[in-house]
């Protein structure tokens, strides 16, 4: 545990000093809103059309945070240098996903405010326990499966193609698990239920590939 | 050598395709409501069974590559996968050819199988380009697999959430064998899974022995005629092995085991 703690401190102190991947998903996702406020030509939106634009919007930008999640242990050897140390590999993998998960959460707090704000129809604040429920597990799924697949495509020549292309398709099953528990909460006339179907698929995949991820990172690091 | 059992093999699938085409053209009973379109059912749903059950296998054997370290798995994991690709793309076809004949439209969102079939093939579709941009044989193998092995545990999961997600318009085919479907149907049914499936292993079977064989001939003509007369092998997505990895038997026992390790 203690090297995942401090290869986290790591990554998130390197984010302090020179904030790289936080600042380029946020202004991606209020670009997008606007994007969307003009390509669906619609002032406010509400249930599964709210839900599908603010899901659709942070998977794309939490991309561009996988795309940065290694380049700088590429870039400055810090493989070699966990390679190197008497520790677990998985410890990068850990610090890894628990460092996209912080940057996720950091950009989803201004994110949300800024979909509340700028095209959500119905009032958040109900709606805020259980969104902050279903994104907590979104971004388990995403820093998982992000992890992984940004490790896999860190040495490929076409890094940033390989990256969407895969973790795309992927991240499917929790897209559509995370859109519709969103619906009822931002559905017009109060935060429904949440459906549990939902959260047991949502939980399942976090489970399954947070295993297997972890079971198979350890392949990734062997040159 | 290579491809030992492979025409007896090949006669199986001959027979086994043949006679289910037989028995689905003269024996089994004509659809009370679809009618003749109904018969691509025994095409459709066999090769999407093979398909999916091929990816999970695709996965296995990348697992037993990454705990072995032996290349060869990599490599039937590779074929398997290349293969069932190509099984996954005639299921969407004959998938949107019944979907047009029986409801309508080219494509159906309301139907789990053939959406799931859409999604894991844009997952699978990305093997061949992330093979492709490592350029170390080793590393290359060794990041398909785990891609392998991820996509292989995908595919259950991406079912069950996409069948969760949908209304339910697509004929349950594992619900009815025992109740809707006439027994007639349920046979034929039955021998349509042998025939595909064994049509599936073939191919896989012609694959590897072609690129064995393939090996083979580069060993023996380096051999012959000098490493000058042999091109060096290119960027490929394709596993490369040497004729044979064990380096145990055949005439090119002698030589260099990676064609990669022999040009450098």
């Amino acid at each position: 545990m203690k090297p995942s703690l401090a290869l986290l401190r790591k990554d998130l102190l390197l984010e302090r000093r020179a904030p790289e991947a936080v600042p380029a998903m946020l202004l991606f996702s209020i670009t997008t809103f606007v994007l969307f406020h003009y390509g669906l030509a619609r002032d406010e939106v509400s249930g599964q059309l709210a839900a599908g634009v603010l899901i659709v919007t942070l998977l794309f930008a939490a991309i561009l945070g996988i795309n940065r999640l290694f380049v700088s242990e590429q870039e400055e050897g810090g493989f070699d240098g966990v390679l190197l140390a008497p520790i677990d590999r998985t410890a990068l993998f850990v610090a890894k996903a628990s460092a996209l998960f912080v940057f996720l959460a950091l950009v989803e707090v201004v994110a949300v405010a800024a979909f509340a704000i700028l095209l959500l129809g119905p009032s958040p604040w109900p709606a805020l326990p259980g969104l902050i429920l279903v994104l907590a597990l979104l971004n388990l799924a995403l820093a998982v499966v992000g992890t992984l697949v940004s490790a896999l495509a860190i040495r490929t020549r076409a890094r940033d193609l390989i990256v969407p292309i895969i973790a795309l398709p992927l991240l499917v099953p929790a897209l559509i698990a995370a859109a519709r528990l969103a619906a009822p909460l931002l559905a017009v006339g109060g935060a429904g239920a949440l459906p549990t179907k939902w959260l047991a698929v949502l939980a399942l995949y976090d489970l399954v590939f947070g295993l297997l991820a972890y079971a198979v990172f350890d392949f990734l690091l062997e040159d | 050598m290579y491809g030992k059992g492979l025409r007896a093999l090949s006669l199986a699938t001959f027979a086994a395709l043949t006679a289910t085409f037989a028995l689905v053209f003269f024996y089994a009973p004509l659809d009370a409501d679809q009618g003749f379109i109904q018969k691509i059912f025994y095409v459709h749903v066999p090769v999407a069974i093979v398909t999916l059950c091929a990816y999970v296998l695709g996965g296995i054997l990348a697992a037993v590559h990454l705990k072995t370290r032996d290349r060869r798995w990599d490599l039937r994991a590779y074929v398997v996968i290349h293969i069932a690709l190509i099984f996954n793309i005639i299921g969407l076809l004959t998938g949107a050819i019944w979907a047009k004949a029986s409801w309508g439209h080219w494509w159906v969102w309301d139907e789990p199988t053939l959406v799931s079939f859409l999604i894991v093939f844009l997952l699978f579709a990305t093997y061949q380009p992330l093979r492709f941009s490592i350029e170390d044989p080793e590393r290359q193998a060794r990041y398909a697999s785990v891609f392998a092995v991820m996509a292989g545990a995908f595919v259950p999961l991406n079912f069950a959430a996409v069948r969760a997600a949908t209304a339910t318009v697509h004929p349950r085919t594992f619900g009815t064998t025992e109740g809707g479907l006439p027994s007639q149907m349920a046979w034929v049914f039955v021998a349509a899974i042998v025939a595909i499936a064994l049509l599936f292993a073939l191919m896989c079977c012609y694959e590897i022995a072609a690129k064995q064989t393939r090996w083979q001939l580069r060993a023996l003509r380096r051999r012959l005629l000098g490493s000058e007369a042999v091109a060096p092998l290119g960027r490929s997505a394709a596993p490369s092995l040497g004729p044979d990895p064990t380096g145990a038997r055949g005439p090119a026992a002698s030589l260099p085991r990676n064609p990669a390790e022999a040009a450098s």
